[in-house]
């Protein structure tokens, strides 16, 4: 239904039930917003599992490397072997699965971060994804979730944080932990389903519910959901086309990253979006070029490499963050697998990322140089990324109260913007 | 002193609760619905005229002694439950061996599983899932089902304050329906044997991670710490110590220090979990525990004693003034408003003291309060996800649903039954469960109960369909109003559903424009309330 054509037979319906058809300034809002809108994005990509990131950036002139992982290590580039790894800058690579990666290192947009992680020694996965989560390590009773106080404390411009019901977006059943807290978020499955399921004018009804009454806390919700979906049927999103020939891998993750593209492009004031992908929780068999990594790797790389193609040159306007709780042991185990480790590997992708540069001061991988004797050592508190990109690219200047306890460190930030 | 509150508590349990009705602001009627609201799971068909007969005061006083009230109901729906039959202790082992088992198998092959490991693996998993669907299936069918609701709106309120989560990991599921019946059982009795049964209790130890709380090296333990141990020390773990203070008893501005979070985790060392392969259960390791003396809250902790220091801890905390204060609070928001008056809450702050935490009769100064029944308290409160599914099957008359569908609603709408990943437990307060998101869901779910697309909340087979499919859209709307919304609503909603056979909207005849009317009645406004 066009728009023009639900809000007269939506004022019809109410006109004849004798109600007030006073709503229809507001909702003519939405569409005047759907125009100003110019605001910066954050997609946050949540690795759930622990991703090995010395086989995601393989540090390939590292000896320490292939004598830790007989038979998982990815092979060294000079060897221009099948599988071996894509050179980056002579002593990291890309595992051959993140190929669809490296023409954005060459194009100066991605830029891999190395031995970052949390400083908590946790290697409950449930303890560091909460850690990470909210950005307080070692502190289990935060309430909130840091990309949700972002929200609540500042954001990029009044305008898009007043009116849009999508400031901040999960592409997931329920509100990840990031999220969580004061400032209103919507989790969702799919645009699709962020709709009235009802045929027969039971929507028109139900809206005419909440239009009537008094404004409290639940009308008030209500009006601006209903805003809020018919402003993503004006979006049209049955009809979307990915543009530039970006092809989409038909994976949970990869339909998730396609819908993140269509709400940014539909500038509906999105300045958070989230989405995880899992499986990295790789203690058995993780296969070395090829197999079960591999493959979370060839839809992660993809996904991510669509998304990148699509948006275009919204990229300008974009980061995507990539990150999970921990790293991996540096030495593989007995099954062929790695176990839960400490220090791991981010990406940042966009035009304001200083890319085409692994970024992160390498700890080293000879045993005296590992945390506790036998995981990747951290140089980087996660947090310093995070302060640097909400400072850097969102504009947030309370950073005391995103990341309590951690607060504006700029000595730490490791120009990744 | 105990005696004499002993004395106090029965005098002020014999005083009966007929002459409160002077202070009520709310007419007769309402002040019914507005009790099945608040102190149970919301009405079903026919709990109105129920308690009108008995008299509201009457139910309420029952509702407070649940053990007098037979509840075959409630039985049988947990009766479906298979895991229900199979105790904590048995579970538990299971769980260990299997852990052996899969260490076992991976030593050995390394690679591949065979193919009946695969097997026996996949049985393992879904008897886990099995473990955590029936906990989550038989919450909701138990708040459907039992004439013991205020036991059970208590027991969710607890177990909300006390939170754990189920998805930790490691033997987490299996310790949660001990942990959950043990707060049943102590849901209106004194405080202090609550906190001390929590601090016990595998599910908690485990959460906040007090299992592997011991002391630091270099302090005295109360046994010689043998090598093996040695290497294995890890220290301290202030978890729970710092939840116990902020969370469970003085709350964060409750007046305590960082030093005394330290000095709450040393007094706490060595209480911990037998391994699961003996069964799980609370026990005091002296190894673990740390001997040296301590200061909690001002208090002096002498040296070299052992599982006396954890409790004289419980003991200081839970006669702490700020404990009065806090809980006082969180009851009066849960059963009153999300902003209480400072006079109610000082009035059961200092209940809570006059009867060294005796949880009956803090709610009962609550109940019996002005404020409980004020016009303004009507509908102020705004349901959470689980309120609104619960109230939702029982004001449709559905069936305690045995499948875990019912309660895979309850986690569509933003509440995964024990799930709640933090340790201060899902908000209690209307700002946090409304927003744009969360109405969209609550109005499809509505839909899709009354078009029957949950199984177990069908609105067709519900009595409030009986007899009335072909009757005048009036006569509907009269019935569901009379079900679902309190039997009052304004004209302009009125209206709206009535409005059935307005030609912008499709008509409905029958059933389905009965199921039309429940639909708008579920996700109205109104229904988001209590």
């Amino acid at each position: 239904m066009q728009r023009r054509v639900f809000v007269k037979s939506g004022a019809l319906a109410l006109v004849t039930l004798g109600l007030s058809p006073s709503f229809l300034r507001r909702t003519a809002f939405g569409m005047e917003l759907a125009g100003a809108a110019k605001g910066k994005t954050l997609i946050c990509l949540f690795q759930r599992g622990a991703a090995d990131a010395l086989n995601l950036v393989v540090p390939h002139g590292e000896r320490a490397y292939y004598a830790l992982r007989p038979s998982i290590a990815i092979p060294r580039p000079s060897l221009r072997a099948e599988g071996a790894a894509i050179d980056l800058d002579g002593f990291f690579g890309l595992h051959p699965a993140l190929a669809p990666l490296k023409p954005l290192y060459d194009r100066k947009l991605l830029a891999p971060i190395h031995a970052v992680g949390s400083p908590s020694a946790t290697r409950s996965h449930f303890d560091a994804q909460d850690y990470m989560e909210t950005a307080t390590p070692d502190r289990k009773a935060t309430p909130d979730g840091w990309l949700n106080r972002l929200l609540a404390v500042e954001g990029t411009c009044d305008e898009c944080r007043a009116a849009s019901a999508f400031h901040g977006v999960a592409m997931s059943s329920q509100t990840p932990r990031s999220m969580q807290g004061s400032a209103d978020t919507v989790a969702m499955n799919s645009i699709e389903q962020f709709t009235i399921r009802a045929a027969g004018g039971q929507a028109e009804r139900i809206e005419a519910l909440y239009r009537t009454g008094s404004a409290d806390l639940v009308h008030g919700a209500g009006r601006e959901m209903f805003e809020a979906v018919e402003m993503l049927r004006a979006a049209n999103p049955q009809r979307y086309q990915p543009r530039n020939g970006a092809e989409y891998p038909r994976t949970d993750f990869g339909r998730r990253l396609l819908q993140i593209a269509q709400l940014v492009k539909a500038d509906v004031g999105m300045e958070i979006a989230f989405a995880d992908i899992g499986g990295w929780d790789t203690h058995v068999n993780q296969g070395g070029a090829t197999g079960q990594l591999a493959n979370r790797l060839d839809d992660f790389a993809r996904s991510i490499a669509a998304l990148v193609t699509d948006l275009g040159d919204k990229m300008d306007d974009v980061v995507i963050l990539t990150m999970s709780e921990f790293g991996r042991m540096a030495r593989e185990n007995g099954n062929r697998g790695t176990d839960h480790g400490h220090a791991g590997a981010m990406f940042a992708i966009g035009s304001a990322v200083r890319g085409g540069k692994v970024h992160g001061r390498w700890p080293g991988l000879e045993r005296e140089q590992l945390f506790e004797q036998r995981d990747l050592a951290l140089t980087t508190d996660f947090r310093a990324v995070f302060s640097e990109i909400a400072s850097g690219h969102l504009g947030a200047s309370r950073l005391d109260a995103i990341f309590p306890g951690y607060g504006d460190r700029r000595s730490e930030w490791i120009g990744v913007l | 002193m105990r005696i004499l509150s002993a004395v106090v508590v029965a005098l002020v349990s014999a005083v009966p609760l007929h002459g409160q009705e002077a202070l009520r602001e709310q007419p007769a009627d309402q002040q019914i619905l507005h009790a099945l609201n608040r102190l149970a799971f919301g009405p079903r068909p026919s709990d109105g005229q129920k308690v009108r007969a008995m008299g509201l005061d009457q139910w309420i006083e029952r509702q407070l002694d649940p053990s007098r009230i037979p509840d075959e109901a409630a039985d049988r729906a947990l009766a479906r439950y298979a895991t229900f039959g199979q105790p904590e202790n048995y579970l538990v082992r299971q769980y260990a061996a299997a852990q052996r088992e899969r260490r076992q198998i991976r030593a050995d092959s390394g690679a591949a599983l065979s193919r009946e490991d695969s097997i026996a693996f996949r049985q393992r998993g879904e008897q886990l899932r099995a473990v955590v669907t029936d906990l989550q299936s038989a919450k909701v069918a138990r708040a459907v089902a039992s004439e013991r609701q205020l036991q059970e709106v208590m027991t969710d309120f607890w177990f909300n304050h006390f939170n754990v989560f189920i998805r930790k990991g490691g033997p987490q599921p299996f310790y949660m329906r001990s942990y959950e019946e043990g707060i049943r059982e102590r849901a209106f009795g004194s405080f202090r044997d609550l906190l001390g049964f929590v601090a016990k209790s595998p599910a908690m130890l485990f959460y906040l991670d007090n299992a592997r709380s011991m002391a630091d090296s270099g302090r005295p333990t109360l046994a010689r710490i043998r090598p093996m141990a040695r290497r294995m020390r890890q220290g301290l773990n202030e978890n729970y110590g710092r939840e116990l203070l902020e969370l469970h008893t003085l709350g964060v501005d409750g007046g305590y220090t960082q030093q005394d979070v330290i000095e709450v985790a040393r007094a706490l060392t060595g209480w911990t979990i037998r391994p699961p392969q003996e069964g799980g259960g609370f026990i005091f390791r002296p190894i673990m525990h740390d001997a040296a003396p301590k200061t909690v809250l001002g208090h002096s902790l002498p040296g070299g004693r052992g599982i006396e220091d954890g409790e004289d801890v419980l003991d200081i905390v839970a006669r702490h003034p700020s404990t009065a204060r806090y809980i006082a609070t969180k009851l009066a928001r849960r059963f009153v408003s999300d902003t209480p008056s400072t006079a109610l809450v000082d009035r059961a702050a200092a209940t809570f003291t006059r009867t060294d935490g005796d949880i009956r009769e803090v709610l009962r100064t609550i109940i019996q309060s002005p404020e409980f029944f004020a016009a303004s308290a009507y509908r102020s409160k705004v349901k959470s996800p689980f309120e609104v599914v619960v109230s939702a099957a029982r004001a449709l008359g559905a069936e305690p649903d045995p499948t875990p569908r019912t309660a895979g609603a309850v986690a569509l709408l933003g509440q995964p039954l024990y799930a709640h990943q933090a340790p201060n437990g899902y908000p209690e307060t209307g700002d946090a469960w409304i927003n744009t998101g969360s109405i969209l869901n609550r109005i499809n779910f509505g839909l899709a109960a009354a078009a029957g697309r949950l199984p177990g909340l069908s609105a067709t087979n519900a009595p409030i369909g009986a007899g009335l499919s072909s009757a005048p859209r009036e006569q509907q709307v009269d019935a569901v109003v009379s079900a679902l919304l309190g039997g009052s609503v304004s004209p302009d909603t009125r209206a709206i559903l009535l409005s059935g056979d307005h030609p912008m909207i499709a008509s409905g005849a029958g059933l389905q424009g009965l199921a039309q009317i429940v639909g708008l009645a579920l996700g109205s406004p109104e229904f988001q309330r209590r």
